[in-house]
């Protein structure tokens, strides 16, 4: 008991960050769409769970809410629409794409080593708990939403235009007849 | 004029050029959408896009007409998220010329080609909206979110053309690419973020220098990504390799965008990023010098193996990369200005060379070989007359634009100690005389193959307006540089790293806003 009280957040920090890769390497190699649809909801469970653990849980809820539920209930309908389920062909290739492939997973996996050792300077950290206190004083949302609609009103009302772009590029795209 | 970015009323004067830009696209969009069928449709829609792009370049011109300037706020209040300078107006006008001179050139293209896509033209508002944003960008997420509006509006540009197989291509493998370089972007961005607390460019320069981070493994590796996710959007090489399939895939208006507005932005950020945040590390003059190095030399060597002139230029494009990144390398006020005015030259030359590609090819002009323009001269003397100056232009022939800038750029060099990249440069220039030159003699010194073979050629009365605009700017400022290179230098002069911190000022820059509140 004395243990899970001292490495508690660690324990679910490495079951739900291992449970993230697991199941976002599982979704890049299934063959049925279907499934790689599934084992991404996973992955965005297990994502919201991290941010969680930092405290965040109002965008741990978001997260859940449009990722894990509303995004991927629109992926599975459009691959369902599509009808790929039936599709067990694959463009991996041979040797030399497997080559490839575990060399550049070694590049990634060396860049992070050297990360874990490059740990940001302490004096630009944030002291520890200071999140937690920050929602405590404000409440969960507003400290969200106050450097939103204020540090941040133009990069959000940007976003706003570049989801109207991707809209008009997609529909010119899918609809038009010529 | 000073204003306080922290104040709504400032901030949206400030932004008044994007607002109004906004405007226009948003009312454009309304006017398509219930006007989409018919040619005059297409011509109601390309005159509305261009008379607001007009609107937002005289706003741009009203800012700087009174000097406006961001009020330095003091640190507890987060510094702003767009830039009010000179580089900011320069680049703004640069976007928007290039986009104003677009719209001539798809006038009587998209018509010739029935493409009846009237939503083209808000496509085209949207991608120059995006690179305002980017060239004015204080701060990484706003450079990133106008790179990605820039992208996403260009990726659907390039394919707007559905029937043909090769625009399907090049929009799928331009996306495909892009949306991968975007993340080594953002990697990048979230990098930086980790290394010095701060996603604003200055805020990063001064947690720079107060922290001393220039060797810091984490801001390295976060550079090293940014370097990668512009290098892909200018082109550079070993990031080309999408260019020459998307240039030549692509209606040839907008692969003329492409390579002019795109690669402009996307230098302008790169530029800006460079001078303010990372101005104190060292490490990336290395790195773009060799970038630099890389791409004259195979930009102009596969260029000469190239037989469509499409894909020359799509190369060309490529090297002059590679030219305007020696400006950058050399990292002084004179290579700034050299930056500002090679762009400029740059973005004239190649408009205008596309321009008269799309006049004289049919189908997505990819079949167009130099030998087609055989004895064009005689036939039509003042489109001959006008690709022979772009070509001389972009060869660097005394004269024209194209030369000034590549003189300055080779002062700008030589002057900052990089003797071998100037000659670099100078062995690259005459390199790409082997595939510029050829296109001259092809149409001076060869006879016309057979009767009418340049009877379908055919630019429009705006199209004419446009290529004449680009020649005449190129031949005079090839004459009188001095009010361009003016202006180079004070616009270029404006991008600076953030002076040295005082006292604790910029130590901690989230902590006093978290207390703050």
């Amino acid at each position: 008991m004395t243990w899970l009280a001292a490495h508690g957040t660690e324990a679910i920090f490495w079951w739900f960050g291992s449970l993230a890769m697991v199941s976002a390497a599982l979704c890049i190699t299934r063959r049925n769409p279907v499934f790689s649809g599934l084992w991404l909801i996973v992955t965005l469970f297990s994502i919201a769970a991290l941010f969680v653990i930092l405290d965040a849980q109002f965008i741990a809820v978001l997260q859940v809410l449009v990722y894990a539920g509303a995004i991927m209930v629109l992926f599975l309908f459009v691959i369902m629409l599509l009808n790929l389920g039936r599709q067990v062909t694959t463009d991996l290739k041979g040797p030399t794409g497997a080559g490839i492939a575990v060399g550049l997973a070694g590049l990634l996996l060396f860049q992070l080593l050297i990360l874990r050792h490059a740990a940001p300077s302490e004096v630009i950290t944030l002291p520890a708990g200071s999140v937690a206190r920050l929602a405590q004083e404000q409440g969960l949302v507003a400290s969200i939403a106050r450097p939103l609609f204020d540090t941040y009103l133009l990069p959000f009302e940007v976003t706003s235009i570049l989801l109207l772009a991707a809209l008009v590029g997609a529909v010119v795209l899918a609809m038009r007849k010529l | 004029m000073s204003l306080d970015l922290s104040n709504y009323r400032d901030l949206a004067l400030a932004l008044l050029p994007e607002l109004v830009l906004t405007l226009a696209a948003v009312v454009l969009l309304l006017v398509v959408a219930w006007r989409h069928q018919t040619r005059a449709d297409l011509r109601v829609a390309a005159w509305v896009a261009w008379w607001g792009l007009v609107a937002a370049a005289v706003a741009v011109w009203w800012l700087w007409w009174n000097t406006a300037r961001a009020a330095v706020i003091p640190p507890p209040v987060h510094p702003p998220m767009i830039a009010v300078d000179d580089f900011r107006f320069v680049a703004d006008w640069l976007v928007l010329g290039t986009a104003a001179l677009t719209v001539f050139v798809s006038f009587d293209y998209l018509e010739r080609e029935s493409l009846l896509v009237p939503e083209y033209y808000v496509l085209l508002l949207f991608a120059t909206l995006g690179m305002m944003l980017m060239a004015g960008g204080e701060d990484l997420m706003m450079i990133f979110l106008g790179l990605e509006l820039m992208s996403v509006a260009v990726y659907v540009l390039a394919g707007i053309n559905r029937r043909s197989a090769p625009a399907a291509e090049a929009a799928l493998k331009y996306f495909l690419l892009g949306a991968f370089a975007s993340g080594f972007l953002l990697y990048g961005i979230a990098l930086a973020y980790g290394a010095t607390a701060a996603t604003n460019l200055t805020l990063i320069g001064v947690q720079v220098t107060t922290l001393g981070l220039q060797k810091s493994t984490m801001l390295l590796i976060g550079l090293g990504l940014l370097l990668v996710g512009f290098g892909f959007k200018v082109a550079a090489v070993p990031f080309h390799m999408w260019a020459p399939d998307v240039y030549d895939g692509s209606p040839t208006p907008v692969t003329g965008y492409m390579a002019t507005a795109v690669k402009a932005a996307a230098f302008a950020a790169l530029f800006r990023v460079l001078g303010e945040a990372f101005g104190a590390v060292p490490a990336w003059r290395e790195i773009v010098w060799w970038l630099a190095v890389i791409t004259m030399l195979v930009g102009n060597v596969v260029a000469l193996a190239q037989r469509t002139l499409k894909r020359m230029l799509a190369y060309s494009s490529v090297a002059h990369a590679g030219y305007v990144l020696v400006a950058v390398a050399a990292g002084t006020p004179a290579g700034a200005a050299a930056f500002v005015f090679y762009l400029v030259a740059y973005t004239f030359m190649t408009l205008a060379a596309f321009a008269l590609l799309a006049a004289k090819g049919r189908d997505g002009e990819r079949d167009v070989r130099i030998d087609d323009l055989a004895g064009l001269a005689q036939r039509r003397p003042w489109l001959a007359f006008a690709l022979a100056v772009c070509m001389l232009s972009l060869l660097g022939f005394p004269g024209t634009a194209g030369f000034i800038g590549k003189w300055y750029i080779l002062v700008a060099a030589t002057q900052s100690g990089q003797v071998p990249l100037a000659a670099i440069l100078v062995l690259a220039s005459v390199i790409s005389a082997g595939y510029y030159l050829p296109v001259i003699m092809a149409m001076y010194m060869k006879p016309e193959p057979f009767e009418q073979a340049h009877g379908g050629m055919r630019l429009g009365p705006l199209g004419s307006i446009a290529v004449a605009v680009s020649v005449a700017g190129l031949l005079f400022f090839g004459v009188r540089p001095n009010r361009l290179l003016d202006l180079a230098r004070t616009s270029g002069a404006a991008v600076r790293p953030a002076p040295a911190a005082t006292s604790g000022g910029g130590a901690r820059p989230t902590a006093p806003k978290l207390a703050g509140n």
